[in-house]
């Protein structure tokens, strides 16, 4: 199959510089057309200056992608990394063969060894034609920091200089990859080349895009999930200076049927206005009368009782390994605990916005999005029009985490553009960001474990409960268990003979989504915490329990000791303070914390430092995986302080940082991440370094004070009553 | 509406604007500087930040009608001056990720630096505390700002 596809093609030819395209395989997990033929995704120019130019279908918001792919490439090209450039991200979707997207940290694992390929294809070329140039065998050149040099006569050709001529030469099929320890640029502190425009005002961002003739609008959508726009009155919105229109929006949910992304958004009302203030002034003055529909009764504590009735029921097995449920009965020791999570926003620091331009039956947008085919289709599906109508030009993202995935927020900005007749930016304040998001499932976690007279694990049986993800898009088939709600509870690393891991669906109105590293932001959080309750209870040592039982696991083993090793586990702390260990595997990274943190008399809990080791496989640029790793420990640090989403009477309850608080950085620990020189298969880097820290933390207060917590965030109050 | 003459970057711009439009959307929509970001509107993430008259302010909590002959300036006129130490020790340290709450977060340290040249750390933590991150680069805004004012060897 793949080994007879062609991956790389010339397509430019002499004048137009020197143009390779290549394919880069779909992500796992996202949908993908297979069609005959060479379709590229990816492009590879060498402009007459020398420029090298990466053009491909990535997101960046922040998590350096952009920088590790140009350096993946330009390493096997040998090109001068002063030259290379990402370029824009292309517009239409729909001519692509691969779901275009950037999710489940797999922009770089997914295209390394093509990268690489394709730049060692373009170094042969280049090499091809300078040889050509000079007459000589090809193997007397060598290639260097974007020239050819041929030292047997002290010739020397810029790439700039070759581009042309090597379009012209053939493609190698299976082109030599150079030696990793030849490497010059992978592995090493490259700097990020989007750092610049971050640090003087020049990046575009969506909610920075002008157009000629751009109106800006704020909708009013409906409080309750579900709602609908009973009567409205715009005479008041409409006698505000700047204010053009006010328009009703239908929501969109229940139009698709074909499995594509569903563009979930609420019905609402539309100002549109010269500009922000004056849609936002006019918005103000709208009366609308909502129906509220059938969700107004939903609250999180209906949530939780419907959760909670079905756990000590059998859910759907999800893994099973010999027999927990008799090992449980037949077990000297039984150990039961129930964990819960909450539903959790994304919170970028930029809100959702876009901006719309429909006309003449065609329509371009511009986007901060992760999910470009996603928004196409919705956009198009909204419109009513073919998606190769639909255009979309993506800019930087302030943040993703998941939230960008949805396409909710560009079929609405359509829909609003093509009512009015003009360009419209839709810009979100932060209030409609957070109570019209796509929530992290809140879960429900009933375990039982069996120990042996050695107080070691011989059965463990965890029931999860939540809602769907894939369910709740339409994605899932009869019978099917989504992953997303499984991953990180149904892989458990640690060899238990007996293992049952069963998973129930619930349904909820409650719009749920994709944030940051998904199902394993809480299993690892219930998985951690219930396995170190039984290390308690067999008195072992958190560390030396988990390392016993991952001796077929080692790259889960390995960070394990890395971390424990470098965060002096073991040495005795200050009173009121404690250590605590987790380790977890996701987008096939191995990461481990170990978090120290002081508990005060008010059961305050400040968590003093971090230590954190990780195996991604062959490390592309090390800075950029501690950065990940350090904003992963601070995002995920906030949700085990902090985060939670309510829900009372159909609504969300939190709208802005006042009650969605975000940590700042005089609570932000000291944080150490180490990194194990691996040659396994790579892994993602975006996400991975989120789910240790709420168990780690967990953990380091049980050594502190005692007290087991087992549901987020972690309330104060929870460590002082139980004392 | 009325007609406001700010100060912005050095050079006065009239606009015209409803007195009680926050400065942080004049500043974005009428005068198309951008690169000062909305997060919030209610002065909790302080990715509005500008300076004023040398001190960080909120930009979505400023009213156009309050600002009179104050001096504001913003990431585009503090970035002129590409050799600041802040600037310097921010491409240094690899700072910013997504970026965006970055602008603030350079004026915020600015405003910090002028009034402290060698601040300990607890006045790092404490005149930073208004600005988040969601992308969790804390750490590394403490050893920039700790860079810029020279307390961390420049190699």
């Amino acid at each position: 199959m793949a080994s007879r596809r062609k991956f790389f093609k010339v397509t430019g030819g002499i004048g137009a510089g020197f143009v390779l395209a290549l394919y880069l395989p779909s992500c796992k997990g996202m949908a993908a057309r297979v069609r005959e033929g060479f379709e590229p995704n990816a492009w590879i120019t060498i402009g007459p200056d020398g420029t090298v130019t990466l053009t491909l279908d990535k997101s960046e918001m922040g998590q350096g992608t952009h920088t590790a792919l140009a350096m993946i490439l330009a390493e096997e090209l040998e090109a001068d990394w002063s030259k290379v450039r990402l370029g824009e991200v292309p517009i239409d979707p729909s001519s692509w063969e691969r779901n275009m997207g950037t999710g489940g940290s797999s922009s770089v694992r997914e295209s390394y060894e093509r990268l690489r390929k394709a730049g060692a294809s373009g170094r042969a070329m280049l090499l091809a034609a300078a040889a050509d140039t000079w007459g000589v065998p090809p193997s007397e050149c060598r290639a260097t920091r974007g020239e050819v040099l041929h030292a047997g006569s002290n010739r020397q050709l810029g790439y700039g200089a070759l581009a042309a001529h090597a379009a012209t030469m053939p493609v190698p099929d299976d082109p030599p990859l150079k030696d990793p320890k030849d490497f010059t640029i992978l592995g090493t502190r490259v700097k990020r080349l989007d750092t610049p425009a971050k640090l003087d005002g020049t990046a575009v961002f969506g909610i920075d895009v002008s157009l000629p003739g751009m109106l800006v609008a704020s909708v009013e959508r409906s409080p309750v999930f579900g709602g609908r726009v009973a009567r409205y009155e715009a005479a008041a919105a409409l006698a505000v200076d700047g204010v053009r229109h006010v328009v009703e929006v239908e929501s969109t949910v229940g139009q698709r049927t074909d499995g594509s992304w569903p563009a979930q958004f609420e019905s609402g009302v539309a100002v549109v206005a010269d500009t922000y203030w004056q849609a936002v002034t006019g918005r103000r003055a709208l009366d609308i009368t909502w129906d509220e529909g059938a969700n107004a009764a939903v609250s999180s504590a209906t949530i939780a009782r419907d959760s909670r009735s079905l756990a000590t029921r059998d859910g759907k097995v999800a893994r099973s390994n010999g027999d927990a449920i008799r090992a449980l009965t037949g077990a000297p020791r039984r150990i039961e605990a129930v964990y819960q999570v909450p539903f959790l926003h994304q919170a970028t620091m930029e809100p959702m916005n876009c901006t719309a331009d429909v006309r003449d039956g065609e329509c371009d947008i511009w986007a901060p999005t992760q999910t470009q085919s996603a928004a196409q289709g919705a956009v198009a599906r909204a419109l009513k029009v073919r998606a190769g109508k639909v255009r979309i030009h993506t800019t930087l993202l302030g943040g993703g985490f998941g939230r960008r995935l949805e396409p909710d927020y560009a079929a609405e900005a359509a829909l609003i553009s093509q009512r009015v007749g003009a360009p419209v930016k839709v810009v979100w304040s932060r209030e409609d960001d957070v109570q019209h998001g796509f929530y992290r499932p809140a879960t429900h976690n009933h375990f039982w474990a069996g120990l042996d007279a050695d107080g070691m694990p011989i059965a463990w049986r965890h029931h999860i409960v939540g809602p769907s993800i894939s369910a709740q898009k339409g994605w899932l088939g009869p019978g099917e268990i989504d992953d997303s709600s499984v991953e990180g509870a149904a892989n458990l690393p640690y060899a238990i003979p007996n293992l049952r891991v069963e998973y129930t669906q619930v349904e909820t109105p409650v719009p749920i989504g994709f944030w940051r590293s998904v199902g394993s932001s809480q299993n690892a959080f219930v998985t951690e915490c219930f396995l170190d309750e039984l290390a308690g209870e067999a008195g072992a040592d958190p560390f030396e329990f988990r390392r016993r039982l991952l001796s077929n696991h080692p790259r889960h083993r390995r960070v394990l000791e890395l971390a424990a090793e470098k965060a002096d586990w073991g040495t005795p702390l200050g009173a009121g303070q404690g250590r605590g260990i987790a380790v977890a595997e996701a987008f096939g990274t191995f990461v481990a914390q170990v978090a120290e943190v002081t508990v005060d008399d008010q059961g305050r809990v400040r968590v003093d430092r971090v230590v954190c080791a990780v195996d991604c496989g062959p490390i592309v640029n090390p800075d950029t995986i501690e950065a990940q790793m350090e904003g992963g420990i601070v995002f995920g640090l906030t949700a085990a302080l902090y985060g939670q989403i309510t829900i009372d009477r159909g609504r969300v309850q939190q709208s802005n940082f006042h009650d969605y608080q975000i940590l700042r950085m005089a609570e932000t620990p000291r944080i150490e991440v180490h990194l194990v020189q691996s040659t396994e298969s790579q892994g993602g880097i975006g996400e991975p370094g989120v789910p240790p820290i709420a168990p780690a933390v967990v953990n380091a207060i049980h050594a502190a004070t005692g007290q087991r917590v087992r549901r987020l965030p972690i309330d104060p109050a929870d460590l002082v009553s139980g004392r | 509406m009325a007609n406001f003459t700010l100060t912005v970057n050095g050079r006065d711009r009239t606009v015209d604007a409803a007195p009680d439009t926050p400065l942080l959307w004049v500043l974005r929509d009428s005068l198309d500087l951008t690169g000062t970001k909305f997060g919030c509107g209610i002065g909790m993430c302080r990715a509005c930040t500008v300076l004023v008259d040398g001190a960080a302010k909120a930009s979505c909590l400023v009213r156009v009608n309050q600002v009179g002959t104050q001096a504001i300036t913003t990431i585009e006129g503090f970035a002129e001056n590409q050799s600041h130490p802040l600037l310097q020790a921010w491409i240094a340290e690899e700072v910013s990720q997504c970026g965006y709450c970055q602008s603030g977060q350079l004026l915020a340290a600015a405003a910090l630096l002028d009034q402290h040249p060698k601040p300990s750390d607890e006045e790092i933590d404490r005149s930073m505390a208004p600005n988040l991150c969601r992308c969790g680069t804390y750490p590394r805004i403490r050893r920039a700002i700790r860079r810029a004012a020279g307390e961390v060897s420049h190699g």
